[in-house]
C-alpha cells in the first residue's frame, strides 16, 4: 500500500489549481439549462479544451494529455473545490466517448471527439422512451434501412441537455422482429435533422434541463452508425458503466460539496442543533469514504483487474450521498431553506437548494437505484434470480 | 499511489486465513462458549508460530518488524472468523505502542518474550471501562490520564463481568500507577494507544460484517419459502445490497488509517491520523451494526436461537461496533477534528 501521489502527481496538482485560480469566471454562470447558461457554458468549456483542460485522460491527438486515472481524480477534485462551473458536455465527454474511444471507426474518431472536448458540439442523451425506463431493453423507436440511409421513427424522452444539443446519441431498433438486447443499433444524430423534433421538459426549478425527441422519418446517414447493426447493446453497456461507475461522478465533486456543507455550519448563527453537526460530521465521512474507495477503484483499473461490483455500488453510495449532503445543508438552513434568490448572483440558500434538486434526481437517472441494487444482489453477490 | 495490499500482505493474511478456517471454526467456536475460559485450545500456539505475535515487533527484539498496513488484511481475518483471542490487543495495540513509546531496555526485556506469545500482553481502552483477556495475559497497558503504563497482571485487581458473548472475557480493574509501571508521559502516545485500539476494532468488524453477509446471501439462497428462494425476493435483496455498499466503503477507510499509523500522517490534505482513524471507525461500526440486523432479519426464527452458528457472529459483531468507541463517540471526535465543535 502506498498512498502517497508522486513528484510529478503533486505538481499536476498544483498546476491544476493554480490555473483555475487565475481562470475561473468571477461571477456564478446562469444554469446550463437556460439558453443563455448554456452558451456560457459552451464558451467556458471551450477555454477549458484551449489549455489543455478539457479531457486530461484523451489521446493528445483529440486534444487531450494522454493522462492516466489517478491524474484525472486530481484534476476532478482541484476542478470541483475551486468552484469552477458545471460541465455541459458529460453527457459526450463521459458517456459518448468511451464507446467512440472502444467502437468507433477512425473517420468516426476523428470526426467528432475533438469538436466534442473543445465543446463546438455539445451531446445529449438518447436512450430513455415513454416506456423503456428502468427497462431499457424495451425500446420500441425504429430505424429501418434505407440504401445509404438509417430511416427513425418513434419517441425519446428525458434527454438531458436535449433542449439545445447539438447531437444526440440514440440506442434504436434496427431489427423490427427482434426483441429486448437484440437488434438494436446505435446512432448518432444531428439534432437539426429534418424529421426530429424537440420539445423541452421543464425540471423541478421550472428550467428545461430534458427534452422529448420524436422521430418522424428523420433520415440518418450509415456512417453515424456506431458498433455495428444489431450491436446496439454492447456499445450502449460500454458507456453505461461509465455512467455507473467513476466517469460520471469524481469523488472531488462530493467532497467540495462536503467542504462547503462544513464552511456553511461554521458560518451559522445561532450553531445549528448539534445533532445537525452530527449529520454534517456523517455526510463529510461518507464523502470522504467515497474518495478512497474511489482511489482503491482505480487501482484496480490500473492493474488490470475486472470491475465487477463498483459501478453498482459506486452509483447507489453517490447517489445517496448526494442527497444527504445537501439535504443536511436545507435542514440548516430551516425556513429559509426554499428561497430563491437573483438568478445572475444566487445566495447560498439557492445554491443548496438547487444542488438538492440535482442530487434527487441520482437515485433515478442512469439506472434506479432499486435496479442497482438488484444488479448488487444478483450479479455481485449472487443470489438467485427467480 | 498504489492503494491495494502487496503480495506479501495478502499472504500473510491467507495464511492466517487458512488457520483460522481449520482451528477457529464454528463448532470450535461454539465448544469454546461452553467452556469456562471461553478459549480455544492451542489456537493461540499455533497462531504464535506463524510470528503473528510479534508481527509489529522490531527484528531486533526477534518479531517481524512490520506494521498497522500489514496487520489490518489479518484482523479483517480475525473478525472473520470470530476468533475472541486477544490478539488484537497484543499484536495490534500493546506490542507497537511498547515498541514506540518504550524506552529501550524496558521495551527490550518486554518484546522478545511478546514476540514469540510466550509473554500475553493486552489492553485497557482508555474509551471504555473494561479490559479484555486479564486473566489470560501477563501485562496490561494502561492510561492514567496523560501517562502510559504497563503494569504485571498480577498487581492488579480485577472482577470478571459476563458478557453476552461468552467468549469475550472481560474485566474491571483497580490499579495504581508507580514510577516502576510508567512508559510515558507523552499525552500523543495515550492518542496513539487510542488510534491503534480503534483501528483494531474497525478492522475486525469489518471482517465480522463480510461474514455475516456471506452466510446470510448463502442462507437465503437456500432457505425456500412459497416454492422458491427467500433470497429471490427484492426486500431480501435489497437487506444483502445494502450490507455489501455499507462494507464496501468501510473497508478502504480502514486501510487508509492503518497507513496513516503507521506514516504518523494522513495521506488525506489537511487531515489527521485521529481523522483516519475515527473515520474508519465511525462507518465499520454502521456496517457491523446494519450487517447484524439485516442478517439476523433475512435468517428469520432460526437466527435468533443458539443453536445457530449466526449467533457467533452477530455478538461478535455487537462487540466490536461498541468497543473502542461506538459510531457516536468517533462522529463526535471527528466534529472536533473538523473544527465544527470545541
Amino acid at each position: 500500500m502506498d498512498l502517497d501521489p508522486t513528484r510529478e502527481q503533486k505538481d499536476f496538482r498544483t498546476e491544476v489549481r493554480n490555473w483555475l485560480k487565475g481562470n475561473i469566471p468571477k461571477e456564478t454562470l446562469p444554469s446550463m439549462d437556460t439558453q443563455e447558461g448554456f452558451e456560457l457554458h459552451r464558451a467556458w468549456e471551450k477555454k477549458l479544451f484551449e489549455n489543455g483542460w478539457s479531457v486530461v485522460t484523451w489521446p493528445e491527438k483529440y486534444g487531450g494529455r494522454d493522462l492516466g486515472i489517478l491524474e484525472w481524480l486530481i484534476f476532478e477534485e482541484e476542478y470541483y473545490h475551486s468552484g469552477a462551473p458545471g460541465r455541459v458536455n458529460t453527457n459526450g465527454i463521459n458517456l459518448l466517448a468511451p464507446a467512440l474511444f472502444d467502437f468507433g471507426s477512425d473517420e468516426q474518431k476523428n470526426r467528432f471527439l475533438q469538436s466534442m472536448a473543445s465543446g463546438e458540439e455539445i451531446w445529449a442523451q438518447g436512450w430513455s422512451e415513454p416506456d423503456a425506463g428502468s427497462d431499457l431493453a424495451s425500446i420500441k423507436t425504429k430505424a429501418k434501412k434505407d440504401g445509404e440511409w438509417f430511416v427513425i421513427n418513434g419517441q425519446k424522452t428525458w434527454c438531458s441537455r436535449g433542449a439545445w444539443a447539438d447531437w444526440i446519441f440514440c440506442i434504436v431498433r434496427t431489427d423490427p422482429d427482434s426483441e429486448r438486447h437484440q437488434g438494436l443499433s446505435y446512432l448518432l444524430v444531428p439534432a437539426d435533422s429534418e424529421g426530429l423534433e424537440r420539445r423541452p421538459v421543464n425540471r423541478l426549478d421550472g428550467e428545461p434541463a430534458f427534452a422529448e425527441i420524436f422521430f418522424d422519418d428523420c433520415h440518418v446517414h450509415s456512417s453515424n452508425l456506431l458498433g455495428r447493426e444489431g450491436e446496439g447493446w454492447s456499445v450502449a453497456m460500454s458507456t453505461a458503466s461509465n455512467e455507473r461507475g467513476l466517469n460520471l461522478r469524481a469523488p472531488g465533486r462530493f467532497t467540495a460539496v462536503a467542504e462547503r456543507l462544513v464552511n456553511l455550519h461554521e458560518a451559522t448563527e445561532p450553531k445549528p442543533d448539534p445533532s445537525l453537526t452530527e449529520e454534517v460530521v456523517n455526510s463529510w465521512v461518507r464523502a470522504h469514504a467515497y474518495r478512497w474507495q474511489a482511489q482503491r477503484t482505480a487501482t484496480r483499473i490500473l492493474e488490470g483487474e475486472p470491475l465487477n461490483s463498483e459501478p453498482s455500488i459506486m452509483k447507489v453510495f453517490w447517489s445517496e450521498l448526494d442527497v444527504e449532503l445537501h439535504a443536511t445543508a436545507l435542514r440548516i438552513l430551516r425556513d429559509r431553506s426554499d428561497l430563491i434568490t437573483e438568478f445572475l448572483n444566487p445566495s447560498d440558500e439557492t445554491e443548496w437548494l438547487m444542488g438538492y434538486l440535482f442530487a434527487l434526481a441520482g437515485p433515478i437517472y442512469a439506472g434506479t437505484n432499486e435496479i442497482q441494487r438488484n444488479i448488487i444482489a444478483e450479479r455481485v453477490l449472487g443470489l438467485p434470480r427467480k | 499511489m498504489r492503494f491495494a495490499p502487496t503480495e506479501q500482505q495478502e499472504q500473510f493474511a491467507s495464511n492466517i486465513a487458512s488457520i483460522l478456517e481449520k482451528e477457529c471454526s464454528a463448532e470450535a467456536l461454539q465448544l469454546a462458549g461452553e467452556e469456562p475460559s471461553g478459549r480455544i485450545g492451542g489456537l493461540w500456539e499455533t497462531l504464535s508460530e506463524t510470528g503473528l505475535m510479534g508481527i509489529a515487533i522490531p527484528e531486533e527484539f526477534g518479531g517481524l518488524g512490520m506494521g498497522s498496513s500489514d496487520l489490518v488484511f489479518i484482523l479483517e481475518e480475525l473478525g472473520r472468523s470470530a476468533c475472541s483471542e486477544p490478539v488484537a490487543e497484543h499484536a495490534a495495540v500493546a506490542a507497537p505502542l511498547i515498541t514506540r513509546w518504550a524506552q529501550n531496555e524496558t521495551a527490550r526485556e518486554i518484546l522478545e518474550e511478546s514476540a514469540a506469545g510466550s509473554r500475553k500482553l493486552t489492553v485497557g481502552s482508555p474509551i471504555d471501562e473494561r479490559v479484555v483477556s486479564v486473566e489470560s495475559s501477563d501485562l496490561i497497558l494502561l492510561s492514567k490520564e496523560n501517562e502510559l503504563h504497563a503494569v504485571p497482571t498480577k498487581e492488579i485487581e480485577h472482577t470478571p463481568m459476563t458478557s453476552i458473548d461468552p467468549r469475550y472475557k472481560t474485566s474491571a480493574i483497580e490499579w495504581s500507577p508507580t514510577p516502576k509501571t510508567l512508559i510515558s508521559k507523552e499525552p500523543e502516545a495515550i492518542e496513539d494507544m487510542t488510534n491503534r485500539g480503534v483501528l483494531s476494532a474497525a478492522a475486525q468488524a469489518v471482517g465480522v460484517a463480510q461474514k455475516l453477509l456471506e452466510m446470510t446471501v448463502s442462507y437465503v439462497s437456500e432457505r425456500k419459502q412459497f416454492g422458491k428462494p427467500v433470497g429471490t425476493n427484492q426486500a431480501v435483496k435489497h437487506h444483502c445490497s445494502d450490507m455489501a455498499i455499507a462494507i464496501e466503503f468501510a473497508r478502504p477507510l480502514v486501510q487508509v488509517a492503518s497507513w496513516a499509523i503507521d506514516n504518523e500522517r494522513s495521506p488525506t490534505e489537511n487531515f489527521t491520523v485521529s481523522g483516519e482513524v475515527s473515520a474508519a471507525k465511525t462507518l465499520a461500526s454502521e456496517a457491523v451494526e446494519l450487517a447484524c440486523r439485516s442478517a439476523l432479519q433475512c435468517h428469520g426464527a432460526i437466527g435468533y436461537t443458539v443453536e445457530h452458528d449466526l449467533q457467533i457472529w452477530l455478538k461478535r459483531g455487537w462487540i466490536l461496533a461498541s468497543t473502542w468507541g461506538d459510531a457516536l463517540f468517533h462522529r463526535r471526535r471527528l466534529g472536533k477534528i473538523l473544527g465544527l465543535t470545541d
